[in-house]
């Protein structure tokens, strides 16, 4: 099967986003506080996206930005799989009262805008770059949680899991070597839209000024440092927010592809 | 049930919808309130800063209540807010609920014209894109709903901000209201935010509208109507829709809960004076009472509207209407 264009577009930016992201040191063109020019300096060559409201290089704030969005949006989607997962499975696989705990648990957790959540969360802890993660990490678990309970109660009832119980396999053995394989695919689909999730966070939660905190900058972070000049037509605030609709529009592009691929290997319609 | 009483089956269905919906509330305010609590960071401490002495941070937790066990306070401020009081600010004392009054109803304003603009044109648009499904008036519009899902809130209401408000100067940038406002002025004033909104939950409405459709559209009675000769658009609106209320209705239900949160960014974008405003500005003055309060009222509204989806979509059902 071919990759579409559209998809193989969508992994290129990807790409391009997280090699950016891993060697924000070396091809960012100046130091990340460093003030190189004027307030708001037009695009020249020395500037590729000109200078922001303290005379900071637009460039590198946006490659360094988009390390933090996309460190902290990785790990935060990295905690929500791996909790979410292996809860969805426990649940599935032990049944009972277990299963009836974290499964209303997870119900009265998404009962809450997550963005309501977090301010009421956030407005108690610090607001540092770990409990932000864990937050937005923890949040999103309630969703990769309800997924793979579903997908797992359906392949807890196959033979195979029988069998290995009755050769007498432990928890941990049926939960990763005979469902988790057979998990997967679905999974793997839901992992995009769980890191576009993630990314319009932790962008949301730096703009309103609770998440990534100065003289780190993110994003989201960027647009509000930037904001006030809108209002006098100068659209220093527009580049992280058109990079932020990239990176998830980019993201879904895979995502997209990966989905319809599943499907297709699970039988349904292409 | 009272016994020689028939209660329909639907009413019985209704009101246990409604009953766990209440349970779920009482069972977020506790999670908002205890959970809180159980969260690393000392109120008192919050306050008076690092260098505050062991006895005026004593004086100051038997003032606010906070030497009392955390179950005694929870039952007060559950009780509290039962009878409309939502306790006092930290950050300048004054009187949450009368603080409220005002934002709430500057919110609900905003809130309520987006719903009446986005509602009928998501369904518009829905019918027109499962009428010429796979076709260019769908690919435009799908492509359009591709993007606008994929941009948060705030880009959003800048992009529009940027371009409507500063390039074009179509509209106010700033969103001011102010009581003994007139109505137009009023509404010329929440324009932008208003288009924000609207955008923000017409393109995953307009999405599942066209999905609700298209899923009925597979059904035997459709191939019917389009044999004996309909024209498309009659057979979406006479035959496919009615059968897709349901789900319709459920999603823009969902989309205007969704609106709670959208609202809250919004509102800093545009510097509205509504609740999302003063819940952040409160999150970051570390103000608890006030965010518990005013988290617990977008909560309830979001639940609420989740039962009102839940409730309409029982009472849809044909199927439930005529008991066996």
């Amino acid at each position: 099967m071919r990759m579409p264009i559209s998809a193989a577009i969508g992994l290129i930016m990807t790409g391009a986003f997280f090699l950016a992201a891993i060697f924000a040191g070396v091809i960012a063109p100046y130091g990340m506080g460093e003030i190189v020019g004027g307030v708001w300096d037009p695009v020249s060559d020395k500037h590729w996206f000109g200078t922001d409201a303290i005379g900071r290089d637009m460039l590198t704030r946006m490659i360094y930005g988009g390390q933090t969005t996309i460190f902290v949006a990785t790990a935060a989607t990295a905690l929500s799989f791996i909790t979410g997962s292996i809860l969805g499975f426990t649940a599935a696989v032990t049944g009972g009262w277990a299963d009836q705990v974290l499964s209303r648990l997870v119900d009265l957790v998404m009962a809450i805008p997550s963005l309501i959540l977090a301010l009421v969360i956030l407005s108690v802890t610090p607001v540092t770059l770990p409990v932000l993660i864990l937050v937005i990490g923890l949040l999103d678990a309630t969703r990769v949680f309800r997924l793979s309970r579903a997908v797992a109660v359906d392949i807890t009832v196959m033979d195979y899991v029988e069998a290995a119980r009755l050769r007498g396999e432990g928890w941990a053995w049926i939960i990763f070597r005979e469902i988790l394989p057979n998990a997967l695919s679905p999974l793997v689909a839901e992992l995009g839209l769980r890191f576009i999730f993630a990314v319009l966070f932790i962008s949301t939660l730096s703009f309103l000024g609770l998440g990534v905190q100065p003289p780190l900058a993110d994003w989201g972070g960027i647009v509000k440092e930037n904001s006030a000049g809108l209002v006098y037509g100068i659209p220093a605030a527009l580049i992280p927010a058109f990079a932020i609709a990239a990176l998830a529009i980019s993201v879904n592009l895979v995502a997209d592809w990966v989905l319809g691929r599943t499907t297709s290997l699970k039988g349904g319609r292409g | 049930m009272l016994a020689g009483l028939r209660v329909h089956p639907v009413f019985k269905l209704v009101v246990q919808r409604i009953a766990l919906g209440l349970l779920l509330l009482v069972a977020v305010s506790a999670i908002i309130f205890l959970g809180v609590e159980a969260l690393p960071g000392d109120t008192a401490q919050a306050i008076l800063g690092q260098s505050a002495t062991p006895q005026a941070l004593a004086n100051l937790r038997a003032e606010m209540g906070l030497d009392q066990p955390p179950l005694a306070r929870y039952v007060d401020w559950l009780g509290g807010i039962m009878t409309g009081d939502l306790g006092t600010s930290l950050s300048n004392k004054t009187d949450i609920a009368k603080a409220i009054g005002q934002r709430l109803g500057n919110t609900l304003f905003l809130a309520f014209w987006a719903a009446i603009i986005s509602v009928p044109l998501a369904v518009l648009l829905g019918l027109v894109a499962a009428r010429y499904n796979g076709r260019w008036p769908d690919k435009i519009i799908s492509g359009v709903t591709l993007s606008t899902i994929s941009l948060p809130e705030f880009v959003v209401g800048y992009l529009v901000l940027y371009f409507l408000a500063v390039k074009w100067q179509l509209f106010p940038s700033v969103a001011m209201v102010f009581p003994g406002m007139g109505m137009m002025e009023r509404l010329n004033a929440v324009i932008l935010p208003v288009i924000v909104l609207v955008l923000v939950v017409l393109a995953h409405m307009m999405r599942m509208t066209r999905a609700a459709i298209l899923n009925v559209m597979q059904s035997a009675y459709i191939e019917t109507a389009e044999l004996k000769g309909l024209s498309p658009m009659q057979v979406i609106w006479r035959h496919a829709f009615p059968n897709a209320i349901a789900p319709v209705v459920n999603v823009v239900m969902l989309n205007l809960a969704y609106l709670v949160v959208g609202v809250v960014v919004v509102e800093v974008v545009f510097v509205y004076p509504g609740m999302g405003q003063y819940l952040v500005d409160h999150v970051t003055k570390r103000d608890l009472p006030v965010v518990q309060a005013v988290g617990l009222i977008f909560a309830a509204v979001y639940i609420g509207l989740n039962i009102m989806a839940d409730v309409i979509s029982i009472l849809a059902n044909p199927r439930l209407r005529h008991p066996k």
